[in-house]
């Protein structure tokens, strides 16, 4: 999933504040499990903006929400196609991709990101979120165990550690596990070591052109097109 | 045939001796040069580091030049931290075209570490990597299989680090090193022979040659906050015990008694092959050092 944080309140006050009407979206999917921008949050953002407004003295907004299911496709994103055009901004609490997915659809009413879109990362426990994939279009972890250097070291080297790791440790935070320290003892584990002996040649960058799009089989294959 | 003078030392059997100066911060490089000339004549080669513990400094590059107009032998230090394959390939060009034939390879220390923390990390190749790079360009090609007019040839060295708390992993990485085409290593600092003696019978399988990384301790307090604060060093605490001995003000010549005593015994017992001595700040206590180790005798 899609981990984000809520931008602090005070960068949302600053925003928002050449804008009277706004319309706070919420986004049903990753930014509901992550705490960062679900209908829980949605409320919680509302009633604070409308107690810093008061306790300022300052602006005249009016606040209205609304939670789509996901923001990042355009069948949940035409349900706000009556209430754009009763606002003068939409603050969105969808990942970066929910904020560009709305402003696509409706270039006349400007979009604000609510959320600091941070990662793709798994639960590791409650309330905590641990980042595990970089989307580098070209997975590896069948040569490293299952543990992605390129994510989890934060040099994203291929051919073993560096000579900072201690303790097990990372040399750029003491707290971050050594990626390879894990890759070798999970390797080790399932005797593949040879794995980690083979040379890894440098990375191809051309498997992650920016933007980028990916056309489902299912769809190409029966000849829909999203044009 | 060689391509440097201190390939030509490596080959020679002789026991070498590099040291390492930083550069500095801004354009006035008055005590470079002042270090270069101290050290041109009494080691094998200088290395000039490449922003090292990611701290922001004149550049390796420039320093490796600066040695060269003043007669000395350079050792280039490349770290992949800072530049993508097309900019670390232009630097070894223009190295190459400047008489500048050695190069040490490393992957680079965090930018987290240094004084540019909110710099966007490069790391387009590792060490392993670069080193298999340079030896593409030697053949003539660049790393996208291109032509070049006119190839370099570098003497290439890499790092290791015999005192790693967890060394398995870092065999690995030295082997894919030496597969790639490393003549020599430079050591993590050694503080502690018997990880080094541990370290050579497994190196002495391969034919590179290893020069003990000794790190001039200045203080008690300097090897305490090394352990904490520099990647991969750990000093023992009978280390730390011994220079807390020296008298207020006095920890530099306990630092320096410490690293006579470990390249005497390095080379008397023929440890390594040779040493690479870092002063970290202290560069002019190097000749004391090398006159004190018996190793100031004939010029180089």
């Amino acid at each position: 999933m899609i981990v984000a944080e809520q931008k602090p309140l005070e960068e949302i006050g600053r925003m928002i504040s050449p804008y009277q009407r706004v319309l706070i979206v919420g986004c049903g999917t990753c930014m509901t499990v992550c705490d960062a921008g679900g209908e829980r949050e949605v409320a919680f953002l509302d009633s604070a903006l409308r107690v810093a407004q008061t306790k300022s003295g300052e602006g005249n907004h009016t606040f209205s929400q609304y939670v789509l299911k996901r923001q990042c496709d355009p069948e949940f994103i035409e349900m706000l196609k009556d209430k754009v055009g009763e606002v003068d901004v939409i603050l969105s609490l969808g990942c970066g991709i929910g904020v560009q997915a709305i402003a696509e659809r409706y270039p006349d009413t400007p979009v604000l990101p609510g959320v600091n879109t941070s990662f793709m990362g798994m639960a590791k426990e409650w309330g905590v979120w641990d980042e595990r994939c970089a989307a580098c279009g070209e997975c590896r972890l069948e040569e490293t165990g299952g543990i992605c250097p390129i994510t989890r070291c934060t040099k994203g080297i291929l051919n073993g550690p560096c000579a900072g790791t201690k303790n097990g440790k990372c040399e750029a935070n003491k707290e971050m596990d050594c990626a390879w320290v894990l890759i070798y003892k999970r390797l080790e584990r399932l005797q593949q070591l040879d794995k980690m002996r083979r040379y890894y040649p440098p990375r191809n960058f051309l498997a992650i052109p920016r933007p980028k799009r990916i056309v489902s089989k299912a769809t190409s294959n029966t000849g829909e097109s999203h044009g | 045939m060689a391509n440097s003078k201190f390939e030509e030392k490596l080959n020679s059997g002789e026991f070498i001796v590099t040291s390492e100066i930083g550069p500095p911060k801004g354009t006035d490089t008055s005590e470079l040069v002042h270090h270069i000339d101290l050290l041109k004549e009494k080691v094998d080669a200088i290395n000039v580091t490449d922003h090292q513990s990611s701290v922001m400094r004149f550049p390796s590059l420039g320093g490796c030049l600066l040695i060269k107009e003043r007669g000395g032998e350079p050792i280039l230090q490349m770290t992949c931290r800072d530049r993508n394959r097309l900019a670390l390939e232009a630097d070894l060009l223009f190295a190459y075209s400047r008489g500048i034939t050695n190069v040490l390879c490393l992957t680079g220390d965090s930018v987290d570490v240094g004084d540019h923390k909110v710099a966007k990390p490069v790391f387009d190749l590792d060490s392993v990597q670069l080193i298999r790079m340079i030896r593409t360009m030697e053949s003539g090609k660049d790393m996208a299989g291109n032509d070049m007019k006119g190839a370099p040839k570098f003497c290439i060295g890499a790092s290791v680090h015999p005192e790693a708390d967890f060394i398995e992993p870092q065999l690995i990485k030295f082997d894919k090193k030496v597969a790639a085409g490393a003549q020599f290593f430079q050591t993590q600092g050694i503080f502690d022979l018997g990880s080094l003696q541990r370290f050579m019978q497994y190196a002495s399988q391969f034919n590179v040659k290893i020069l003990a990384g000794i790190i001039v301790l200045a203080s008690a307090g300097m090897a305490k906050y090394m352990t904490n604060n520099v990647p991969g060093i750990i000093v023992p605490k009978a280390m730390i015990d011994e220079l807390a001995t020296a008298e207020k003000g006095k920890g530099l010549q306990k630092g320096i008694q410490i690293a006579v005593r470990f390249i005497k015994t390095i080379k008397d017992e023929k440890l390594c092959h040779g040493v690479h001595i870092m002063a970290v700040g202290n560069e002019g206590v190097v000749p004391e050092i090398l006159e004190a180790a018996e190793l100031a005798g004939a010029p180089r």
